[in-house]
């Protein structure tokens, strides 16, 4: 941390962050998804939250699918490494990523038919192994590159552009995910960036995998009457859950006050979370009590947002395989090859 | 006919899941430790419980140790299939059998001796258990075999005490079950039979062992710390052997944390997207699988060939397609192999024949992989891969330094005025690559869509095809790395034989019974893809050369054709695919066949 305080910016955009860089740093490519798209919003707020945590660009990597999300990690941090790799295939790709190098943060982006229909399996074994990463869907409930087919989010009933209804029924991430044991559940809005930058960053100091489905409108395919993943219909439909206050590790005074009504949880790399609940009683570290709401208010046709859930107390990938704290990337040669006397010796055995 | 000493095949038919394993090893381990060539088959059907399997031992003082096809001796411990096995025994042949039941008349044969030793009874009067009594049984009948064969009894008694060693009470019993056998035989037999073992000195040096259990080494040697898998016979093995190793080797003695981390995945598809994963971040990574796995790779080996990563696959042969024969082998990978995935894609492919390749050439493909920064697959097959196999004794040159190809370091990357990852190739083609958390110059964004030669997005013809004409180039000048051929050259010889992996010891043995009856061949053995110039130089030297391998549709033979100038007519098929490893009958009927035509 710098020792001299900085002057204080007048135009955001020159305001540096711990590490002197400013949110221009964090920036990536120009967007080349149509104007207007969600996705581009939460892209933004990517920017905002890695430039808040103070994230070194060259220790992130962008990991996606295929589909108008999965391109977006080219559009931020600049001097992070990104791989835009097969429909579907982010998780494992991200796992084995990660399980080389768990000294990088991981950002993986996808979209609901990237996640939820060609690599849904492939995205709750990396809920089930709790892959150390933030795992975003950007779900607009169509296929947006190939030119708005249905995805398995698209609600029955909801409309395509040409008026036909869907009759299947969706696949909702959070609930798939609580259903099997996800360690941090949240659910947002493209257009809600004072939502979704604590949410972001309190999935980078999660300790395991973290999944944020965010309802980001197609306004190409998917923003008409008639379908439920408008900006219209998410406006009317939302109601917030939780409003999440990320404290970094770096104020411990300000985290030790909890006033009534805020639940205040102690994430893996020492910073708090606070939970201002907006619904009495609502606790967003029960599992149970967190389905149940959900259900109840999914029944109303109400679309829940916030940070729904999290659990600090279950170990990562490293930490079930008690890997050690030395990215195994970094482990010499040295260190893995038993030797030729080993190798006489072993062979003993084999007579 | 073979008689006397060192010279005979031995097949003993029992029902799966009954502990014949343990008994059939220790009989083939036995003859092993005597200094006697010799080789052990195992035939075993998918199931877990009561189906046939036999298992096959082959000795030979001269080396030849391919599978025999007619039986000096059959071990018939499974009434379902004794007809079938008491018609393999050759004229002449032994047949030995559990007399508790009278055998069948209708299964009596003239020309052949039979050996009735009440194995169930001799058990039910000496054991109280019934599992014991049912396990006993197969090491009473080893026991009648140490006497009918005399195999040195005091290296069965020291391999017992080896395998139970701290369990006392199981190494009285096999001691014991062992003695009822042999002594029965030796009462009621006239023992030794007319062949029979004699002490030699041929495994000084060698030892026995399965390649799964080599290739899992090789990858150990080789530095491997991430191997992601699926289940599947005949693999599961590699991954076994390479958890155990790892377990021994690879725990931190102070710490207690491992330095590897093994992922069950969830299919193959997954599978081979960790390993890329983490070779992407510059680990040294792999994944074993075999047929079926390969197909569900296909579409991610695409992406690691166009995006250049590496990645070793271990593909372990069954027989296909479909589920096909899964405990039965087969080298009929080849092809989706070499071309596998979508688009413009070929692949280094090396192709071990024993164990001691398969070590060998698992560290191979890893250092292939990083030098050339694309998948390497290596082909092993069930017979190489489950089999024990008396090898030679595999060493480690301690000076070994991994080729991780051209990594750009932080210093390296500091001193670049920008980076590109796909420009600034070298002599083989490769160019340079960042890894990420080294340094932000290095920072790009990898993709399996179109890219030109500086890792920008693009659809511009003549910037794609310059991308891939380079991989092109990139994948040919891999032919000056991948193993060269195996070649032997004879005298007078007519015609060339070329084959590839666990045919080499039935070709080996056919080719001196072609040479003895006056028909020398040279002999070429190819260990790796894309193809060195000396393979195709030698197919122009013979006026035609045969292609033995194991598939149906002379997979090796259509490379051949695809990869070289060679015109077609020159180039003939030998082939067997029905799932048993080859023996040289095969391969000398074969070339007869055709020659007479
Ligand atoms: C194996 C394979 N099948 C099909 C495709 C074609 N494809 C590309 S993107 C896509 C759907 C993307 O939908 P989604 O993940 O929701 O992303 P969006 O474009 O909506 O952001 C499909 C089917 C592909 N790239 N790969
Ligand atoms: S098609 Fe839809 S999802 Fe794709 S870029 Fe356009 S608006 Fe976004
Ligand atoms: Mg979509």
């Amino acid at each position: 941390m710098p020792s001299i305080a900085k002057p204080a910016a007048t135009h955001p955009s020159l305001q540096r962050n711990q590490l002197g860089l400013t949110i221009r740093d964090y920036e990536g490519s120009m967007s080349t998804l149509c104007a207007g798209c969600g996705h581009d919003s939460i892209t933004a707020a990517i920017v905002r939250a890695l430039w808040e945590v103070s994230m070194h660009p060259h220790m992130l990597a962008k990991m996606s699918g295929i589909g108008c999300s999965s391109k977006t990690p080219a559009y931020f941090v600049n001097g992070a490494h990104g791989f835009n790799s097969a429909h579907g295939r982010m998780p494992p790709i991200a796992t084995g990523a990660s399980a080389a190098n768990r000294g990088l943060t991981y950002i993986g982006i996808s979209g609901d038919g990237d996640s939820l229909s060609i690599g849904l399996g492939h995205m709750c074994h990396a809920i089930r192994r709790n892959v150390k990463m933030v795992y975003l869907i950007e779900n607009n409930g169509v296929y947006g590159l190939t030119k708005g087919q249905f995805s398995a989010s698209a609600d029955v009933g909801s409309k395509s552009k040409r008026g036909e209804p869907n009759q299947t029924l969706p696949i909702d991430p959070v609930m798939l995910a609580l259903s099997i044991g996800a360690t941090f559940v949240a659910r947002s809005f493209s257009g809600d960036k004072e939502q979704l930058v604590p949410i972001l960053k309190a999935a980078i100091a999660h300790r395991g995998f973290a999944l944020i489905d965010i309802i980001s409108p197609c306004v190409t395919f998917n923003d008409h009457s008639g379908s439920t993943k408008s900006y219209l219909y998410t406006r009317q439909h939302e109601i917030k859950a939780t409003e999440a206050d990320f404290v970094p590790p770096e104020k411990p005074i300000l985290a030790a006050i909890s006033p009534s009504g805020i639940t205040a949880v102690t994430m893996h790399d020492g910073s708090i979370l606070h939970f201002r609940s907006v619904p009495a009683n609502y606790d967003p570290t029960d599992r149970k009590r967190v389905t149940d709401y959900l259900l109840a208010q999914q029944s109303k046709g109400e679309i829940v947002t916030g940070l729904l859930f999290v659990d600090e107390s279950v170990g990562d990938l490293h930490e079930v395989n008690q890997a050690p704290d030395m990215p195994l990337v970094h482990v010499p040669h040295s260190k893995l090859c038993p030797g030729s006397s080993e190798l006489e010796r072993l062979q003993q055995e084999f007579r | 006919m073979r008689t006397g000493v060192n010279d005979f095949a031995l097949k003993l038919a029992n029902v799966n899941g009954t502990g014949s394993a343990s008994a059939n090893g220790l009989l083939m381990q036995a003859i092993f430790r005597m200094g006697i060539p010799v080789s052990g088959k195992n035939l075993f059907p998918s199931n877990i419980q009561g189906l046939p399997t036999w298992y096959e031992i082959r000795v030979n003082k001269d080396g030849y140790t391919a599978r025999a096809l007619d039986y000096d001796l059959m071990v018939a411990m499974n009434a379902q299939t004794y007809a079938q096995d008491i018609r393999e025994v050759r004229s002449g042949g032994y047949a030995m059998y559990d007399s508790s039941w009278p055998l069948d008349r209708s299964l009596a044969r003239e020309d052949i001796h039979f050996l009735p030793v009440p194995l169930a009874q001799l058990c039910n009067e000496h054991f109280r258990d019934p599992r014991e009594r049912i396990l006993m049984k197969n090491i009473a009948y080893a026991g009648a075999l140490v006497a009918a064969l005399e195999i040195d009894m005091a290296i069965v008694e020291e391999l017992l005490a080896e395998r139970f060693s701290g369990k006392k009470a199981m190494r009285e019993s096999n001691r014991q079950a062992l003695r009822l056998g042999y002594e029965y035989a030796e009462q009621n037999f006239n023992c030794p039979l007319p062949f029979r073992l004699e002490k030699m000195d041929a495994n000084d040096g060698k030892i026995l062992i399965d390649g799964n259990t080599a290739t899992a080494l090789g990858c150990l040697y080789a530095g491997a710390t991430v191997a992601a898998w699926y289940p599947i016979t005949p693999a599961t093995s590699v991954m076994d052997a390479f958890r155990q190793f790892c377990a021994k080797y690879r725990r931190d003695k102070e710490t207690g944390r491992n330095n590897y981390l093994i992922i069950q995945a969830e299919d193959e598809l997954a599978a081979i997207g960790m390993v890329i994963g983490a070779c992407w971040n510059g680990a040294r990574a792999f994944t074993s699988t075999s047929g079926p796995g390969i197909s569900l790779m296909n579409e991610l080996l695409g992406l690691a060939y166009y995006s250049e990563i590496p990645a070793v696959v271990i593909d372990v042969q069954r027989v296909g397609p479909s589920t096909g024969m899964p405990t039965r082998t087969q080298q009929a990978d080849l092809m989706e192999c070499a071309y596998a995935s979508h688009g413009d894609t070929k692949h280094i492919l090396l192709l071990p024949a024993n164990p001691a390749e398969c070590f060998d050439f698992a560290v191979k493909s890893f250092d292939l992989a990083e030098k050339f920064q694309t998948p390497v697959i290596m082909l092993s097959d069930l017979d190489i891969g489950m089999n024990d196999w008396v090898a030679p004794r595999l060493t480690w040159d301690d000076s070994y330094q991994p080729d991780r190809g051209r990594v750009l370091s932080a210093e390296d990357l500091e001193r670049t005025p920008k980076f590109y990852r796909y420009s600034d190739e070298d002599e083989n083609h490769v160019a340079p690559r960042s890894l990420a958390g080294v340094h932000e110059k290095g920072a790009y964004v990898t993709r399996g869509s179109g890219h030109n030669k500086l890792g920008g997005y693009t659809e511009t013809p003549s910037e794609y095809q310059q991308v891939v004409d380079r991989l092109a180039k990139k994948q040919k000048s891999a032919a000056n790395y991948v193993p060269l051929p195996k070649i032997a050259r004879r005298a007078e010889a007519r015609f060339g034989v070329i084959t590839i992996g666990g045919c080499e010891p039935a070709v080996e043995e056919a080719l001196d019974i072609l040479a003895e009856r006056e028909i020398p061949a040279d002999y070429l053995r190819i260990r790796g893809f894309p193809f060195h110039k000396s393979i195709e130089a030698f197919l122009y030297e013979h006026e035609f050369c045969f292609v033995v391998e194991q598939n149906r549709d002379a997979q090796l033979r259509s490379l051949l054709i695809l990869e070289t100038c060679v015109p077609k007519d020159r180039v003939r098929s030998v082939l067997a695919y029905g799932g048993f490893p080859l023996s040289a009958k095969n391969v000398v009927d074969g070339i007869l066949h055709q020659l007479e035509k």
